[in-house]
Parts: C-alpha cells; structure tokens; sequence
C-alpha cells in the first residue's frame, strides 16, 4: 500500500502563492488555548472586529464563562483623548477582581494594536507588576498581519519560554498543545520506554511551568511552532528531530525518535511499543478500507496538512492531490517531506480563488478547508472535511490514529448514508 | 477600551457584508488584514449558505504594510470585477485598514470600472453591525437610484405597489419574515414590486422609487434607506413592525390606508390562533410571570408589548443593545413603570437579569447562556444568531403566523400549567420534584439558586445598602426553599421588599407569610 516516496526533499517542487488567503488569523488560537491551561485568561488587545472573530470561531462550544475577553480599542483611545495604558490597566483592573481564580494573563496583540503601536510588551511589565504575585501579565501577538491561525499558539508558547526556570537536570520536554486524554497516554508511553522526566509546554496549570537549559530535549507535537523552537533553542534546549505523532508510523518515528536521546535501542522500543502498535493498526484497518484509494485536495490552514497528507497516503492508502499549507518550514518538517508520496503538489501560501479553480477541475473524493469554504463546496458537489476540527479533537497518538481517519472516512460515509 | 466577553453586534464592515451577501449581482471588495476573511463562516457555517459572500478581501500582512497597500487593494479590486463581473462594486475598508488610510473609494475610482461603484466609509472604533448595514443599504439605494426620475404614484387602473425593506443575509428569520409579509400584502391586493436589500440586484435598486410606498420591516437597517425614498421620490413608508398579533392589526390597518384598500382584507381570520390560545383556560398558569427582555429595539419593544397585553406577562425588565433606538426604548419601557437597560456590555444585563430574578428571559443567544446559567427558561427572540436561529422549518416572527409562532415559542420553555400544581402540592416526591426540569424537556436542569445578594456589581447602590442590614432566619429560608424554584426568586423578592418597606432586619416565617399575604392582594 505504501507509495513511492521521495528522500530527496529539497528538490520537492512548490507552488508558491499569493493572493486572498482565506485563513484565520492567530487570535484563533485562544479557542483551544483557553481550555488547556485551566489558570490562564486570554484578554485580546483590539476591535470589535477581534472580538467578533473569537466568539464566532468559537461559536460552537460556546461557555457561559470563557476565559478569553477582548479590550476593545474605540476612538478614544485612538484620538489620545484617553491614555490607552490607563484604559488597558483600568480593564485589566476589572477583569482581576471578576476573576480571582486567574494566574496567569495574556494580553493579546491584533491587527489595530499592532498598527497603532500599543507596547503590550510593556503593558505587561507593568501590569505583572501591580498584580504580582497573584497574577503573571505576558504577551504575543495573535494578529492576522503576523500570525496564520496556529501562528497564534506558536507565539503564545514561545511567550511562556522566558518564564520558564532555568534547570541543568536532563528532562524530555514535549512541545504544543495536547488533548489531555493524549498527554496521560504519553506519560505512560515515556515510563514504560524508561525515557524521562517527561514535561509538557503547555502546562495544565501556569503554576507547573517546566524548567529549561542545556539538559532539556524537546520533541515537538505540533508542526507549527517555529518560533518557540527557537526561543527554546536560545535557552540551551535541544530538539530531538523526528515526524509527527500522527498515525501509527508517525507515533512510533516520534516515540523512536525521543527514546533514543535516552539512548535506548530501537529494537527494545519496538518491543515495548508493540501491543499499541498492533492495537492501533486493528482498529484503523477497517478505516483504512473505507479511505484506500479516495483523492483528497488540501487547503493551506493549520500547517498540520503535510503529516495529515502523509498518515493519510501511507497508512491509509489516500492519494493527495495537493497539499496546502500557509507556510513550509523545511527543517521542521524534513521527516514528513521524506515521507510524501512523489506525485503530490506542494503549495505555500494562497490564492484562494485560483485554488479553489484548481480544486474544482481536480474534483477530489475529499477536500480539507476551512469553515468558510466547506458547505459552499459541498454545495458543488465536493466532500469536506472542515479543518479547525483537527485542533479541537484528540488526534495524536497510537490509541487516536484510528479516530483521526475516521475524521475523514465520516464525510464521506455521511454522502454514502444520505439517499440522493 | 472597553472590556468584552461577548459583543452584541460586530462591527459594521459586517453589516455591509450582510447587505452585500442578501443582494445578487453586486460585489464588495474589502480592504482587511489576513484573518478578516473568518467572517465568511457567519455566512456559510451559521445560516448554512450555499455560496460564499461576494466578498474579496486583501489579506494584507505586516511585509505588505511597508510596501505598496494600495496598490494591492487596486489589484484585488480588479481582478474582483474580472472574475465576478458584479453589476455594482462596494468598497471599503475594516477596522485595520481604516488605519492605514488607503482610501478604498479613491483608488477604486483611478481603475475606472465599468460599474457603477460605490465607497463606504463605516468607522470601525465607533458604530456597529447595524448601523454599518443602514449605512450601506442607504449609500447604495442613495447610489443607484439617485439618478432615477421621479414617476407618479399609483397610476390609475393599477394594483397598488410597494416594496418591503430591510431584510438582510444573516437576519433573525428574515428569510421567513419576508414571505409571511409577502403573503399579508397580496391577500390585501397590493403588489410587491422589490424586496432588498435580500434577493434584489442593483438593477432591481435603482427602481425602488416607482413603487407606491415602503414597508420597513426592521428599522435597525432599513430606516435611512426609506426616509431618503420618502425625501426623494415622495413615497411614504410604514411605521409599524407587524410582530405581534396587535402589531400585525396596527401594520393591516397602516397599510390599507397608504394603499387605499379594505384593511378587512388583511385580517388573519382561521389562522390567527394565540388571540384565543392566550385566553384559553389552560394558559391561566401564564398570568403575571417575570419576564426580562433583552435584544435589538425592534424585537425587545415588540416582545415586551406581546408579553404584557397578549399573554399577561409582567415586564419586569426591558432593554436593548441598540444604542441608535435608546429613546424608543425608554419610552416603551415606561409603559411597563420600569427603567430601560441601554447597553452593550454583556455583564450588566448579566447582572440586571440576576437582580429582577425573572421565571421567563426572551433575549438574544447571550441571554440564552445567562438565563442557563441562572436555572432561568429562555426563548430566543433576536439577533445575535446562532446555528439554531435558522431552523429547517417556516418559523417567522412576523404576521398572523409570526404571532402563533412566538405564542409556541415563549411557552415551550416553561413548566406546564397541571405540572406547576402538582409540584406545589407535592413538592417532595422522590421522582417528580423541583429540580426536575419541565417533562417536556428532556435535559435535567439544576437550578442555581439565585444568590440572597445578587454579584456586588450587580445591585444597584441603594438596595445594596439595604441588603446590608435584611437577613433570613434559618427557619424561613427552608420554608423559602418549599416554595417550588419557579416562583421562589419572587416569592424571596417579594419578602425582602416587603421587609425593606417595614424596617423589618431579620426576615422569619412570620414575615414570609405576612408578605405572601400582602403580596396576593
């Protein structure tokens, strides 16, 4: 089943775009963010449009007490009439005495904050410094005019990183927001492999910030955190290079990968990791069927398209036809570039239009895209599986490899079910 | 800067998309940053729409910004036109760009498109979605059919003519509302010439002004849009929003006499079924249940009315977020001797509704999570939509079938009349108790109790004074906790009112009692 694959990456050939790129932006981040780190409060820097995205993105899991809000800029603020630091400690004020329970607070940078040149990164000296100890006050940007939708995570991650202690002890820290179903079944992977201690950025709590430095080895779980690789890298960490744990090949290269930082052997691993390997492989089989063979067409959006396009082709016998992505960073993705399937288009960046000709000409079984092109291309008579799904569900790992291709084979299992 | 858990209305380039994406034939070319575009889901996700919005966005970034923004604009105006050859153009700007002054109009105007094009300029830091859908439906009627001559009205021989306004993609049921008026308006043998902006082409608005009147269906959109029609071409418009079966009455006999025609002929006879459901022995239980009210001006006002005189409610608090309708709004509230809530701050009409510890909320989605949160039932009754908003089924709020439908609406929420009893009388039974929810539903609610001092932002200053000093003996508070949870947020206030009113400090069974009786007067 496996297709030909191709090892030279650097001569892959992509297409690269520009034009409308129809994408959220980075503030879209603090939907799945907010959730995970139970102490932390999300307050975005911006305007009502800002505002409008959040709780529209949000829209289907909509709480009845999030915690995110939005300070919302007016033409007060613009005019000088009224000192927008004074306005911003003022809401900040309001917002602190609410919610007692918040630790930690993110002031979030948008398009307008960034325009008119809003210091959050002073903002939030200050602002940590009235409510210290009780509140930690950071910052990234999330704004459209810097950040591509999980942009947004990679800037708030790598905003954690000068936070974080610094620790001479060897530890293996696990990078990117995960389901917490899939970072319990990684705690007990890692302590099975004898590979440890093991950390996860983000924390569950803001309070358990791991430490860092020369010790640290870090694997990353999501493909879109650049910056944070960085900001780890200038703390003395070290990335251990491997695919994504997605599917079984990708969990098993990934847990490969950080066991032998450990220096375990790979032989002894395999062994280790066999009964979820052969658990895994039973219970995507029947998925896999549903899948072998069916054409699937990405848009660029969550940067998770390349390792998605790969589990799809390898383990489930999908042919992509174009795989999308905002952007491409070869080194953090040579594992998975190695990997594609040769007769696949690479695009980076968009045109929105131009591409959704070349989907429409392609005709694929399944198109992955965003919510504002899904129903629009079944309408014309296109599958679609919506991407931001992909960030809300549990994904990773060997025990969710079958739940990820299910992800895929219920579009079309619903046009099969539903008489024409 | 204010702070923001949720946003009533977002901001008004939203509203110009609304307008836009109703209309067929017409394009609009957005200057925005990257991410702007997450408004096309509002359109395709919530309403479920089968095409995209007419909508290019520019999608600039920070690397544009020290570059050529205009010129980008320039690029994505004309290959907008090339692709979709609209018939009319509309441009403009959001938020960010409004920022970085490119003036959308006059680069539009250097290409010299074909079309007729049309600048909006819709300032983002100070209005909203509403008003930048008024301003956009009024700068493109005042566009294209300001050049058109102006006709006579109602020629002789002729069917009398008129055009229905205001509806709008996204709209709370417009799409339903529109038909159900529609209906009205043929039965009483008048013509609908153009219904816009949903479903009109520009071609279709540069006739607005032949037909012999308007019908301003929302005002919230439409207002600007017919008072211009009525400077212009001299075409008077209606007045009155037909939601509700003595609205509708009102709207029949206004129309019938801005077209000269029998108002007999618009009555809803068979089909208008609340007047006599209302009336009916069952809906006795209905009589003077707390209702709060919340949602744009048009629908808060109309449901306040309906409430009060067409099912017996008590108002007992009305409000809007609808900042350009404030003063209609007081005035409607003063007919209820309550005080409007004028607001868009999600937090106090949290904490408004938390004060007058209503049994029913008719508000918008945000009021739907408030009214859950406190144990309250709740029917949506305007904009902001969700998903839900936008049933499979005819479900106006309009008309004849509009009144049937909130009558269905406003009560399903609510514990049945027979069940009401049966839990005051045997309010402890194991299986069938105050905590369950009605059994019509089948969701298990629990209740929140509503705290004895409501969040301290909450109270007004001197009722929180007087809290201070008003407390529960323990006996009264579990005779309180007999009182069945649908009644027992009155029944509290009601005591601790009566209290305040005699100085009593320390609220016992005795004064439980007392007020009950004072109360049942």
């Amino acid at each position: 089943m496996t297709p030909e694959t191709r090892t030279e990456t650097a001569d892959f050939e992509v297409l690269r775009e520009r034009g409308q790129r129809e994408v959220f932006c980075g503030l879209t981040g603090i939907v799945w963010l907010h959730r995970k780190i139970q102490d932390a409060f999300f307050l975005v820097v911006g305007s009502r449009t800002c505002a409008h995205l959040v709780q529209s993105a949000a829209g289907v899991m909509i709480f009845a007490e999030p915690r995110f809000a939005t300070a919302i800029i007016d033409e007060r603020d613009l005019a000088g009439l009224a000192d927008a630091n004074e306005e911003l400690d003022r809401v900040v004020g309001r917002l602190l005495e609410r919610r007692s329970d918040i630790k930690m607070l993110f002031l979030v940078g948008s398009c307008p904050s960034e325009v008119i040149k809003l210091d959050l990164g002073r903002a939030a000296q200050r602002l940590s410094r009235i409510h210290s100890p009780r509140v930690r006050v950071l910052n990234y940007s999330g704004s459209g005019i810097e950040t591509t939708f999980t942009q947004g995570e990679d800037a708030c991650l790598a905003s954690l990183v000068p936070e974080m202690a610094a620790s001479d002890a060897k530890e293996l820290l696990v990078v990117g927001a995960l389901a917490d179903v899939v970072e319990d079944q990684f705690r007990r992977l890692f302590a099975r492999l004898g590979v440890g201690p093991v950390r996860f950025l983000p924390p569950r709590q803001s309070g358990d910030l791991p430490g860092v430095g020369p010790g640290t080895r870090f694997i990353l779980a999501q493909p879109f955190l650049a910056d944070t690789v960085v900001a780890l890298e200038r703390r003395g960490a070290a990335r251990i290079a491997a695919p994504f744990p997605f599917g079984v090949e990708g969990t098993t290269g990934w847990f490969q990968a950080a066991a032998a930082a450990w220096g375990k052997a790979p032989a002894d691993v395999t062994r280790e990791l066999a009964p979820e390997i052969a658990r895994a492989k039973a219970a995507l089989a029947p998925k896999a069927a549903a899948l072998a063979g069916k054409t699937i067409f990405f848009f660029p959006d969550s940067q998770l398209e390349i390792p998605l396009a790969r589990f799809l082709a390898r383990e489930t016998g999908m042919r992509p036809l174009e795989i999308g992505t905002p952007y491409l960073h070869r080194a953090l993705l040579a594992e998975e570039l190695a990997l594609l399937p040769a007769d696949a288009t690479l695009s980076e960046g968009q045109d929105v239009e131009r591409q959704l000709d070349r989907a429409r000409a392609a005709r694929p079984d399944l198109t992955v895209c965003g919510l504002g092109l899904a129903n629009p291309l079944e309408a014309e008579g296109l599958a679609t599986k919506w991407s931001i799904e992909l960030l809300f569900a549990p994904i990773h790992g060997y025990d969710q490899a079958a739940d990820l291709a299910e992800l895929f084979r219920r579009p079309l299992e619903r046009r099969r079910r539903l008489a024409a | 800067m204010q702070l923001t858990l949720w946003t009533y209305e977002g901001p008004p380039h939203i509203g110009a998309m609304r307008v836009a994406t109703a209309m067929r034939d017409l394009h609009y070319v957005l200057h925005a940053p990257q991410g702007d575009t997450y408004a096309d889901l509002l359109f395709t996700m919530i309403e479920r729409r089968d095409r995209r919005p007419p909508v290019t966005y520019t999608t600039f970034q920070a690397r544009d910004l020290g570059g050529d923004t205009a010129e980008l604009f320039k690029t994505a105006a004309r290959d907008a036109y090339e692709r979709f050859r609209p018939t009319a153009m509309i441009v403009g700007a959001s938020c960010t760009a409004e920022l970085i002054q490119d003036d959308p109009g006059g680069l539009a105007r250097t290409l010299g498109l074909p079309i007729p094009v049309v600048a909006l300029e819709l300032p983002a830091y100070q209005k909203k979605e509403n008003w930048g859908a008024a301003e956009t439906f009024y700068r493109l009627v005042r566009g294209l059919a300001g050049g058109a001559p102006v006709v006579p009205a109602r020629a002789a021989g002729r069917a009398p003519t008129c055009n229905i306004l205001g509806p709008t993609a996204l709209g709370f049921r417009h799409r339903d509302d529109v038909a159900e008026i529609s209906a009205l308006l043929r039965k009483m043998g008048i013509d609908v010439s153009i219904v816009a902006p949903l479903g009109a082409s520009p071609a279709d608005l540069v006739k607005l002004g032949e037909a012999d009147f308007n019908v301003v269906l929302y005002p919230e959109i439409a207002l600007p849009a017919a008072q211009w029609l009525e400077r212009k071409f001299g075409r008077p418009y209606t007045r009155t929003v037909p939601i509700g079966r003595l609205a509708t009455a009102e709207f029949v006999t206004e129309v019938a006499a801005l077209a000269g025609v029998d108002p007999a002929l618009g009555q809803g006879g068979d089909a208008a079924r609340s007047e006599w459901y209302a009336k009916s022995v069952d809906s006795g239980y209905l009589t003077g249940k707390r209702v709060f009210v919340f949602g744009d001006a048009t629908h808060a006002i109309a449901a306040a009315r309906i409430a009060a005189e067409e099912i017996g409610f008590d108002v007992v608090g009305l409000g809007t977020y609808s900042r350009e309708f404030a003063r209609e709004t007081r005035a409607a509230a003063q007919r209820y001797g309550i005080e409007a809530l004028i607001t868009d701050d999600y937090l106090d009409v949290e904490a408004a509704i938390a004060a007058a510890q209503p049994e029913l909320v008719l508000g918008t989605q945000m009021e739907r999570h408030i009214a859950k949160r406190l144990g309250v039932p709740c029917a949506v009754i305007s904009a902001p939509v969700h998903v839900q908003d936008f049933p499979a089924r005819y479900s106006p709020q309009m008309g004849h079938e509009g009144a049937n439908v909130l009558f269905d609406t406003w009560i399903h929420p609510l514990m049945m009349g027979l069940e009401e009893h049966l839990l005051a009388m045997f309010r402890e039974d194991f299986e069938f108790n105050d905590r369950a929810a009605p059994s019509h539903l089948g969701a298990k609610a629990a209740p929140i109790e509503f705290a004895a001092k409501p969040v301290a932002s909450a109270v007004p200053p001197q009722s929180a004074a007087n809290d201070a000093i008003l407390a529960w003996a323990s006996e009264a508070e579990l005779e309180l906790k007999k009182i069945p949870f649908f009644v027992r947020g009155k029944a509290r206030r009601n005591c601790e009112s009566y209290a305040r009113e005699r100085g009593v400090r320390l609220i016992t069974v005795e004064t439980l009692y007392d007020a009950k009786a004072h109360f049942s007067r």
